[in-house]
């Protein structure tokens, strides 16, 4: 039974946490930077891995301590090894990227309050192995940084007409080179950069993928036979 | 039967902390030498764009010290001042500042100015003003920084150093005219007070505590 059903199991967490039940489109976990931070491509990106470091770490760790961890402290203990994390990702990005820790400025400590972290905690990672949470925290923290990413290109885009302004302060010097100049703008669409913009972004990003997912529902059931009824697994 | 497991709890909580405290002390004291090396290239290299590095033979960075003038550098903290010297000749100061009237909140300058007064050049190291408006003082934003480049300032009542708007030499942007206004005052009363100032600045003991470009105190909001 194993072999083929863990492969499954891997397969559904990979849908799962880059559509069906993405952290930021269904869930709607993590937006406070989410929404601050998408102003240009890198500083998404940058914010993505980390959030991405973060919740695989955790997770994995979580998973790890699961069964000394009485119930009753749970929630305590999963705030002290995210924490941990962060700190940890903060003093690296610090050492290491110090151009884009100022751009990320105060974000970096908000990743602690995204929930899309402890919600995996403990809806997931207290509950399997550590593989697997392991790779829950990948394919989630994946769908998180994309779509950072994506809102951040449309930002990028609208509102200064450039994408991957500014990579040299993520990868080094010779990322200088990725940035690409679309548009000349005499004066730049503001409300892309500022936060309406981000929440607009983000409204129609949303909107783009119920669209995409009724169309899918519609097509599925004109052909029932094709596939069988799959679970959706959405909290809110 | 309950505080036994209080006990237990806490104790395993206690743990948690006490492991999660001594890896997160481990990796500062690792990252700590690159986090201020880190820093103290940032502020060389804002340092070296002002000065220029044929100019001066002494370690700018380190012959430095503290001045605390909340009238002439907006700020209530030690600010640190460099001190560029050729063979002892006194070259040139780079003076950290701050406007305290930005648009939103602090903003955090090094304005370079040579012996003769002239302003060498200034940076913006740290601001939050807003992206496409009042971010042009930034230099990775826009050239308007640059414009200080080799001026003078006469006195504190200098026409000259005000916005085009206000009958000054120097552009405001549109749609902000209070972030460029708040450079350059704040870059005004720096350099008057530091020429006023300049044999007692080149003379003060070399002393640095806080020598870091951007403290962290002062990004608190």
């Amino acid at each position: 039974m194993s072999d083929m059903n863990t492969k499954n199991e891997f397969k559904a967490l990979a849908r799962d946490g880059l559509w069906e039940n993405n952290p930021a489109l269904v869930q709607l976990l993590g937006l406070c930077p989410l929404l601050a931070v998408t102003g240009t491509v890198t500083n998404a990106l940058g914010l993505g891995l980390a959030t991405l470091l973060v919740l695989m770490g955790s997770n994995i760790t979580v998973s790890l301590v699961r069964n000394w961890v009485p119930n009753e402290i749970r929630i305590p203990v999963f705030v002290i090894v995210i924490a941990t994390f962060v700190t940890f990702v903060e003093l690296m990005m610090h050492a290491f990227t110090y151009g884009l820790f100022t751009a990320l400025g105060i974000f970096i400590p908000l990743i602690v309050t995204n929930c899309a972290i402890i919600g995996r905690a403990e809806a997931y990672a207290s509950k399997n192995p550590w593989h697997k949470a392991g790779f829950d925290g990948l394919v989630m923290g994946s769908g998180f940084a994309l779509v950072l990413l994506l809102l951040g290109a449309i930002r990028e885009v609208i509102g200064q007409g450039t994408l991957f302004d500014g990579a040299e302060l993520l990868l080094g010097d010779w990322a200088a080179g990725l940035r690409i100049e679309l548009i000349q703008f005499d004066y730049p669409l503001l409300l892309a950069v500022l936060p309406p913009g981000a929440f607009i972004g983000m409204g129609v990003i949303i909107a783009i993928k119920n669209i995409i997912d009724r169309y899918q529902k519609e097509k599925d059931a004109k052909s029932p036979v094709e596939k069988a009824q799959r679970v959706r697994v959405t909290s809110q | 039967m309950i505080f036994s497991a209080m006990k237990r709890n806490g104790l395993i909580l206690a743990a948690f902390a006490i492991v999660a405290t001594a890896l997160l002390m481990f990796t500062q004291f690792l990252t700590a030498d690159r986090i201020a090396a880190q820093q103290r290239n940032e502020l060389m290299l804002t340092l070296t764009a002002l000065i220029p590095s044929d100019s001066y033979s002494n370690d700018l960075y380190g012959d430095c010290t503290e001045v605390i003038n909340i009238n002439a550098l907006g700020s209530r903290l030690p600010q640190p001042i460099y001190r560029a010297r050729f063979n002892d000749k006194p070259v040139a100061l780079a003076v950290r500042t701050t406007a305290p009237d930005g648009y939103s909140g602090d903003i955090h300058l090094l304005v370079a100015i040579s012996v003769n007064g002239t302003v060498l050049g200034a940076r913006v190291l740290e601001h939050r003003e807003t992206p496409g408006l009042g971010d042009k003082v930034d230099a990775r934003r826009s050239d308007w920084i640059y414009s200080f480049t080799n001026e003078r300032v006469r006195d504190a009542s200098d026409v000259r150093w005000q916005v085009r708007r206000d009958g000054g030499a120097f552009d405001q942007f549109t749609g902000a005219t209070i972030t460029p206004r708040a450079v350059i005052n704040a870059i005004q009363r720096t350099v008057v007070w530091a020429n006023e100032n300049q044999q007692r600045l080149f003379a003060a003991p070399t002393q640095c505590s806080n020598n870091t470009p951007m403290p962290e105190e002062l990004s608190h909001e």
